[in-house]
């Protein structure tokens, strides 16, 4: 099957693409890439008035399965992820039974080639059972397909234990991925400590949480020299850490979260809506200004989604024992092109960096360029087309969208993965 | 008529709408030292009194004011962890709710539940207290009681003292004293001060002995002793040594001010029997006022818009 | 524009003439001042009940005791309408074994009455209970009836009749307005307060 995407202003600094022409995909591969190409039997895609890009990756997500298919599946995940215009997702360990084994990777790497739409590189567990007691099976992890490796849902809370992952995972050649919390300093924080808890009369979440970890992380990744990556940033003042440890040359990198970009603990009303709790919480409007301008830096690397689905009724009841977690896929790219793109805050380039190039630098993937030969992994962007975010619009198997009921400007139109058409003018083949 | 249709928070209520509780309690206070201690304003009106975390002393205010009010009430209790027991507090609500009635007085551990009930019900909702976000009829009861003994509320200063982070009472007492005019300064060791004081515009401080000269109202909180000693607290003698309110600090105090709590005391803890005993005592007027400002509270919104107002 | 009553039907002459044999009606019937307890309805039932005081300690040299009764909470139309303003209810007497004269300004449906004895009887178990009103304009929904009426005062559903207290309104009168020119007449007065 061949594919002409015609006439698209294509974006990918990587071969220092910045302007209208002509791709083509001849089975899983760009077979050309020129100013004009002539059709033949391959199907046009038009493309004019949209942007070209290297396809989407999302470096941080959960499909729940196994374990709690009523949450997610590996299927509706990956119809989720296509939607939002990604081709390639990396899933989080934290699955029934936590994916800390060879055999829970395969499986996950199976169950995705089976759904035939999205690439799932699964991340494994660090230590058995995301416990943060002993070393998990990380080497046959790697063997079997795992990207990258973590504890995401808990910090690691013995620096002690964290040190010897780091060590472990030296050798591989991997990146560490750590969701910074102290336990001792959160404890059953639910929303942001301060103006957010006060009010709301409930228990403070800490900025220093998940910053005093960020630290420490730091300077494990010093002494080990472990590539070290924090997941979801949320304080201006874990940002300023992370800017100084790579300004020593330390091998430290970072991502953030549409929500914590673009939501703050001020929307977090007197009508708790659960959708709006997050573990790490939203954080205050200076936070996130301080993110907004990280993104738009380069100082962070990557957006991701922290993509966390959760049925009605794990999310309709009382905000203090609700699930943490927002769905994010379907809305993270509208979110980035409506706020800072189309806004001019943000450039197409650093658009393409930190949503398909970054993310597959850090976990050590072959990277997707647009130039002949490479793999066809592709996401077409309207940047003016309006979505609405509803129940119906979402993919996802649940619907605990903290964005739900807005409307966005821009959006994916169209994804290939290896060649395959998986997301056709905003529907999921 | 009250600006609000259910009672969840202070933060909602107009000045307008606080005085007209307080000048309607007044009349069932009156109603409440008669001999026949009851009216038939609430006549077959329904009121269920859910309590997902036990409370005597509330619970057996409000169910006196219903019964006084001449309203039927049913009394359900339980733990929150409704998700728990397989059926969630939706579906509990629901439930209740087809069955007709008027009105929910909700305890619950957990902040933000009496709005969750709004959001399930028809019916009229009071929170009776909900985790440590708002405990609106205790506050409401607190200034009837400073009202009454000042005239007045507007230029007053109140100091509130103790465990402000984990009380419900300083959540709606603060703003409710702040929008009727008066001022208010928070007491109390760093463990248990509120992490933003200024979202209630209030100063905070650890000195209780430079603030008791200052104010008209000492408020002592209740301290959680079977949380707190040895978590953030040392001790209860510590604590008694200093921030309990005893002879010696009741000396401090202007000639006219007067101490209130929310109950129960922790006597020879946050305060001494001289003092609970004592002259500036206004604590068993409170609990006094309890009924009323709870009737009044419950008249004026089965009264509301719900059943639609006309001339 | 000015607002005006459709007619006056009792004017400071009037009401003094009838108040005056309302009060002797009252010591008729009850052999003296002895015994008896006035209870005005809240809010104009109040003054009234002060001036039939004041009348009979002319007559007989005794001022009985006087009370005042809020009937808020014992409204049957309770939801419909509610008092913005509650009055304290006062009962200086004990309510038992006395000869309670209720004094209202209008008779209407009843329904007022009807809540002012339910009122009443939490206070005590009265000997007798005797209503008295300067105007009865008829309507009644209950069956109720004055036993001492200043002037019975024919009326429509569309009509207010209107008793003006010297104490509340300034002047002695009894009007009878039309029910849309009331209306108006008190949101012009409402709009020129709120000007000022």
């Amino acid at each position: 099957m061949a594919f002409l995407l015609k006439g698209a202003h294509v974006v990918d600094p990587q071969v220092g693409l910045d302007g209208v022409c002509d791709v083509l995909i001849e089975g899983k591969k760009i077979a050309q890439v020129a100013p004009s190409i002539e059709a033949g039997d391959a199907q046009v895609v038009d493309g004019a008035g949209k942007y070209l890009v290297p396809g989407l990756f999302d470096m941080h997500v959960h499909f729940r399965d196994p374990g709690y298919e009523y949450k997610e599946t590996i299927y509706t995940g990956a119809r989720s992820a296509t939607k939002g215009g990604f081709s390639d997702v990396a899933t989080m360990p934290n699955t029934n039974p936590v994916t800390d084994s060879g055999t829970g990777v395969r499986y996950q790497i199976d169950r995705a080639r089976h759904a035939n739409l999205v690439y799932v590189h699964p991340i494994g567990a660090l230590t058995k059972g995301e416990k943060g007691e002993e070393l998990a099976e990380i080497g046959d992890m790697l063997v079997e397909g795992a990207c990258a490796f973590s504890d995401d849902g808990h910090g690691v809370q013995s620096a002690g234990m964290m040190r010897t992952c780091m060590e472990y995972v030296s050798q591989f050649d991997r990146a560490v991925l750590a969701h910074c919390e102290v336990e001792s300093l959160t404890t059953h924080g639910v929303v942001n400590e301060g103006r957010a808890s006060t009010r709301l009369g409930m228990f403070g979440w800490p900025a220093l949480g998940e910053e005093l970890e960020i630290v420490r992380d730091i300077e494990l990744a010093r002494l080990t020299g472990c590539q070290f990556h924090v997941c979801h940033i949320s304080t201006a003042r874990g940002l300023d850490i992370i800017r100084r440890a790579k300004a020593e040359g330390l091998p430290v990198t970072c991502e953030v979260t549409p929500h914590h970009l673009f939501l703050t603990e001020e929307n977090i009303t007197e009508s708790y809506n659960t959708n709006l709790k997050m573990n790490p919480p939203l954080r205050t409007a200076a936070d996130a200004a301080a993110l907004r301008e990280g993104i738009c830096d380069g100082s962070i690397d990557c957006v991701v989604t922290d993509h966390a689905p959760h049925a009605a009724h794990e999310k309709e009841c009382e905000f203090e024992i609700a699930a943490f977690g927002t769905i994010g896929l379907e809305t993270s790219l509208p979110l980035m092109l409506t706020n800072l793109v189309n806004k001019g805050k943000m450039s197409w380039d650093t658009l393409v960096r930190t949503m398909a190039i970054n993310p597959r630098h850090i976990l050590h993937l072959d990277p997707v360029k647009v130039e002949a030969g490479s793999s066809a992994n592709l996401t077409l962007i309207d940047p003016n087309r309006k979505i609405k975010v509803t129940p119906d619009f979402i993919e996802s198997k649940s619907k605990n969208s903290a964005f739900m009921g807005m409307t966005l400007t821009g959006c994916a139109t169209d994804v290939f993965v290896e060649g395959k058409h998986t997301l056709v003018d905003g529907v999921v083949a | 008529m009250l600006s609000v249709r259910n009672l969840i928070d202070t933060t909602s209520l107009t000045a307008d709408d606080i005085t007209q509780i307080l000048d309607t309690a007044r009349s069932f206070a009156e109603v409440n030292s008669r001999a026949i201690k009851k009216v038939p304003a609430l006549r077959g009106r329904t009121i269920v009194n859910l309590f997902l975390e036990p409370s005597t002393r509330t619970r057996s205010s409000f169910e006196l004011a219903e019964k006084r009010l001449s309203a039927d009430s049913l009394n359900m209790s339980g733990s929150t962890s409704s998700v728990v027991k397989g059926e969630s507090l939706a579906d509990t609500i629901q439930t209740i709710s087809a069955m007709n009635v008027d009105m929910f007085v909700c305890r619950a551990r957990l902040a933000g539940t009496p709005y969750l009930i709004t959001q399930n019900t028809d019916a009229v909702v009071i929170n009776a207290g909900d985790g440590k976000h708002q405990h609106p009829t205790q506050a409401l009861l607190d200034l009837y009681t400073i009202r009454q003994n000042f005239g007045h509320l507007d230029g007053l200063k109140v100091a509130i003292v103790g465990d402000l982070d984990h009380s419900r009472v300083v959540g709606s007492l603060a703003p409710a004293l702040k929008t009727m005019g008066a001022e208010v300064i928070f007491v109390g060791p760093p463990t248990f001060q509120v992490s933003d004081p200024s979202w209630y515009g209030v100063q905070q401080t650890s000195d209780l002995d430079s603030v008791l000269p200052e104010v008209d109202v000492v408020y002592m909180l209740r301290v959680q002793l079977e949380r707190m000693e040895g978590a953030v607290i040392p001790s209860k003698r510590e604590y008694n040594r200093l921030y309990g309110l005893d002879e010696r600090r009741s000396k401090l105090m202007r000639p006219d001010a007067i101490v209130c709590h929310p109950g129960p005391m922790n006597r020879g803890m946050e305060i001494n029997t001289e003092v609970a005993d004592g002259p500036r005592a206004r604590i068993l007027n409170q609990v006094n006022a309890g009924v009323a400002v709870r009737m009044a509270a419950m008249y004026l919104l089965l009264g509301g818009e719900n059943y639609g107002i006309s001339a | 524009m000015e607002y005006k009553p459709k007619a006056v039907v009792m004017d400071d002459a009037a009401m003094r003439r009838a108040l005056t044999r309302i009060a002797h009606e009252i010591l008729e019937r009850n052999e003296g001042a002895k015994d008896i307890a006035l209870v005005g309805i809240v809010s104009r039932g109040v003054p009234l009940a002060e001036i039939l005081a004041s009348e009979i300690q002319d007559i007989e040299g005794i001022r009985p005791q006087v009370g005042k009764l809020d009937i808020s909470f014992y409204r049957d139309d309770f939801g419909k309408t509610v008092s913005p303003v509650l009055h304290a209810t006062d009962i200086p007497f004990k309510g038992d074994n006395e000869n309670i004269v209720l004094v209202d300004d209008v008779l209407f449906t009843g329904r007022t009455v009807r809540s002012a004895l339910d009122a009443l009887m939490d206070f005590g178990r009265p000997k007798t209970v005797q209503l008295a009103v300067m105007v009865d304009r008829g309507h009644r929904e209950l069956p109720i009836r004055a036993d001492y009426v200043g002037k019975n005062v024919p009326s429509s559903h569309e009509e207010r009749v209107r008793v003006k207290l010297k104490d509340v309104d300034g002047y002695n009168a009894v009007e009878i307005w039309d029910a849309k020119v009331e209306k108006a007449a008190k949101a012009a007065a409402k709009s020129a307060g709120g000007a000022r």
